[in-house]
């Protein structure tokens, strides 16, 4: 196919001749390209639209950059532990990460048990859809909303602040988890079930041995979400923890300089968090 | 073979031992937790039913709470556009750092580094912290909010942006400079062309994203959706609250599906 | 004419990666690089572009040093000198056509190439070289859509239309079944003839080194220790490259 055409005049000689008038088209338009300038420009306009209509409040933008240089300044240049003094923040800081490592233990087990079920390749379809459905009701919902619905049904507290973490925490596994299952080669799964073996058998024998490392690495990405999400839920529904201090000192006693030193504190366990989740990863991937 | 074969005995014994050890870790962090936290899980998950049949007669929208749906709709109207305007423009000055400072496309070493601490130092800043600070700067207002979202997203993004760089356009960027291909045209003609699908994937992901931490923004703020639900949660009209939840769900997940339909045509 | 003298490169102190490689190369020939894994067939190749920087030595393509040469001095040789991968690495979003055209960047404006802008006359070149290696059908399809064999035939098409002296191929056949590496081979070989061209490739197979190549470089530990036509590669010269085990299987 390639041999016979060795005589056609090539690169030297471009052959001028060939339909003068029309110009040569670079690409056609396809669904792809069109859909992304599409989304392209419609993202523009209304970011365009929205940041002209933008309610401002009068706020005068120079003073207020300034003040906010200034806030920056306290924070970061002269961050102390403030009125509160560092083994309070401290206990409060461990307050949050263990509201992180519990909700996040609660979202691998249960997210596990369910993902197990809504898997396409392993249960039949109408259980997985139904489970699927539920999930994505359930992400859709804030976390902070969860959190804060929980705290007046069974009152303000841990308990609340655990019960509101975890139901984001689950359906969020349970979709990564789930993705992963689907992944496994069919091969893995149809060898076992040749043998005779169990359904839970299966799943323990087959899936949970490929899914390790997938596992591993999305249960870590949702510790560090869920430590953020404590942080959050601290500030924003009372719940305790070092958020509750961080919206005491930065809305109530606007010490800036305090503010600094929790954010300081956050910032250190955070990147623990993400130093941990990129050594286990490596472990896993090396193997 | 210089090392003793481990006999599949030990082999396995060894590997249970290690999985045993890890799970009885697991469970003891998880015991020490719920002790310290004063968390009862039998407690705990007994009342979860209990709340939601509380939740089922206090939050569940009656004829009368359509009436707050207007309102609702407006706020949810805001916050999406905010979402979208923070998301884009974040994306817009991510993209910049991103090929900045990728492993691939990189100016220098100093640069990679910089963009990093940089990326990193924005997204593990609390979004309550953004969210306070720039309150006592900007006072109540929409700009706050989005300025919130905006730092956040930024931070994010520039990871995101910079191990889709490393990750796909690697190789056709090599092929361009080897062509003789000046730096601005082999980020225009090989990288920006590779990476524009996972580039959308990722804004929209984010947008669904910024929806749902606007209502936390908001509420801290007293802006859009957030302060809406806060106003009808701590005044007690409950019905209205609930309203507020279910309008936010069909907006998620509308948006969720959405994107999903965009990126089977895009990817 | 290529001429490489006392080429020398180290990844880390003490451990040489390339030891003294000196060869010449006339036009009009396929030369093939072989060697076992890491004998640093791929640092070779990548110095001749300088898109691995070496240590020392002298790389003149037509008397002109390429190690000596500045940015823009380089940018302008490495127009002189397409590559071909392994991976093909092209753009796989694009067409064929924008993937061809991108061998043209080097010698248009920075702001004509960023915009993707070309003449009627490198479109139409383009359109011929595709031609050439059995593609124009595909001008605006989306290399993604192409098979092994056919993308790295638009990765030929694309340094093709540079208008090189010299053609650098990294492995062009190891991601290809043997019926497209063949065609691949063959294609190399004709239009090295062709366009009376230095086409320089790296190989993992020998029996397609010694049924194309005109010339053998033999590369072991960073070490030339072949350097002939490739009739002259014998059984105990492929022992001494790849030990005598690999020699009885493949000679």
């Amino acid at each position: 196919m390639i041999s016979n055409e060795g005589t056609k005049p090539i690169v030297s000689k471009p052959s001028f001749q060939k339909d003068p008038q029309q110009k040569i088209k670079l690409h056609k338009t396809t669904a792809s390209t069109w859909m992304i300038q599409a989304v392209t420009i419609s993202l523009i306009l209304i970011t365009f639209y929205t940041l002209t209509h933008l309610n401002t409040e009068n706020v005068k933008m120079a003073d207020a950059f300034k003040g906010l240089m200034m806030t920056f300044n306290q924070m970061f240049l002269q961050p102390n532990a403030g009125a509160d003094g560092f083994w309070v923040l401290l206990e409060a800081l461990g307050v949050s990460v263990l509201l992180g490592i519990l909700t996040t233990i609660i979202g691998a087990v249960l997210g596990f048990f369910f993902a197990v079920i809504a898997s396409r390749n392993l249960t039949n379809a109408y259980w997985g859809a139904g489970i699927r459905a539920l999930m994505a009701v359930v992400r859709a919902i804030p976390t902070i909303l969860w959190a804060l619905i929980f705290s007046i049904a069974v009152g303000l507290g841990p308990t609340a602040a655990i019960l509101g973490l975890s139901f984001h925490s689950v359906a969020y596994l349970t979709k990564a988890y789930s993705e992963s299952i689907e992944e496994i080669d069919p091969a893995i799964i149809d060898a076992l079930k040749v043998t005779g073996c169990k359904f839970w058998t299966i799943v323990f024998q087959a899936v949970w041995p490929t899914i390790i490392p997938s596992l591993v690495s999305w249960t870590f990405i949702r510790l560090e979400i869920n430590f953020a999400n404590a942080v959050a839920v601290g500030a924003a529904a009372g719940a305790g923890g070092i958020g509750y201090q961080l919206f005491v000192t930065s809305g109530l006693s606007f010490d800036f300089h305090e503010v600094g030193y929790i954010v300081y504190m956050v910032i250190i366990v955070t990147l623990i968090l993400e130093f941990i989740a990129v050594k286990l990863r490596q472990h896993y991937l090396g193997k | 073979m210089k090392q003793p074969k481990v006999t599949a005995a030990s082999y396995l014994g060894k590997k249970r031992l290690v999985q045993s050890g890890v799970l009885a870790l697991i469970a003891g962090i998880y015991a020490i937790g719920c002790y310290i936290l004063q968390f009862d899980t039998i407690q705990g998950t007994l009342s979860i039913p209990k709340a939601f049949a509380w939740l089922a007669i206090n939050f569940m929208p009656t004829q009368s709470s359509m009436s707050y749906l207007p309102q609702i709709m407006e706020k949810l109207f805001d916050t999406v556009l905010m979402s979208i305007a923070s998301v884009v423009v974040a994306a817009v000055i991510a993209i910049f750092f991103a090929i900045l400072g990728s492993k691939v496309t990189g100016i220098n070493k100093f640069m990679q580094v910089l963009v990093r601490g940089i990326a990193s130092f924005f997204r593990n800043i609390p979004l309550v912290a953004w969210a306070m600070i720039l309150l006592f700067s900007f006072k109540q207002s929409n700009f706050t909010g989005f300025l919130a979202l905006l730092l956040m997203t930024i931070g994010f993004l520039i990871r995101a942006f910079m191990e889709i760089i490393e990750d796909e356009a690697g190789e056709a960027m090599m092929a361009l400079k080897a062509t003789g291909a000046s730096y601005f045209q082999v980020i225009f003609q090989a990288v920006i062309p590779q990476i524009i699908p996972s580039l959308i994937s990722w804004i929209l992901y984010m947008i669904e994203n910024n929806v749902r931490d606007a209502t936390l923004v908001g509420i801290l703020t007293g802006t859009g959706i957030g302060f809406i639900f806060d106003i009808y949660y701590k005044s007690f009209r409950f019905d209205a609250a609930g309203m507020t939840v279910l309008s936010i769900i069909v907006v998620v997940i509308g948006l969720e599906t959405l994107s999903n339909q965009i990126r089977k045509v895009i990817l | 004419m290529l001429e490489v003298k006392n080429l020398a490169k180290s990844y880390q102190k003490d451990k040489p990666a390339l030891t003294d490689i000196s060869f010449k190369i006339d036009p009009g020939n396929f030369v093939a690089i072989i060697g076992p894994s890491g004998a640093g067939k791929t640092t070779i190749l990548r110095s001749l572009n300088q898109l691995i920087k070496d240590d020392a030595g002298e790389i003149l393509l037509d008397g002109e040093d390429i190690r000596s040469a500045n940015k823009k001095e380089l940018r302008k040789l490495r127009r002189q000198i397409g590559m071909i991968f392994q991976n093909y690495n092209l753009v796989e979003r694009l067409t064929v056509l924008e993937n061809v055209l991108h061998g043209r960047l080097g010698y248009k404006s920075t702001l004509a190439g960023v915009i993707g802008r070309y003449t009627e006359e490198e479109k139409r070149e383009a359109l011929d070289l595709l031609d050439k290696v059995g593609l124009s059908e595909f001008a605006l399809q989306r290399c993604s859509e192409l098979s092994g064999g056919q993308k790295q035939r638009v990765g030929i098409a694309r340094a093709l239309i540079q208008h090189p002296k010299v053609i650098l191929c990294d492995e062009p056949i190891a991601s290809l079944d043997p019926a497209s590496a063949q065609n691949v081979m063959k294609l190399l070989k004709e239009l090295t003839e062709e366009f009376n061209i230095i086409c320089i490739a790296n190989l993992h197979q020998i029996d397609l080194a010694k049924e194309h190549a005109d010339q053998i470089i033999g590369i072991r530990h960073g070490q030339m220790i072949f350097n002939d036509t490739a009739d002259k590669l014998s059984k105990d010269a492929i022992a001494e490259l790849y030990g005598t085990s690999a020699a009885k299987e493949l000679a």
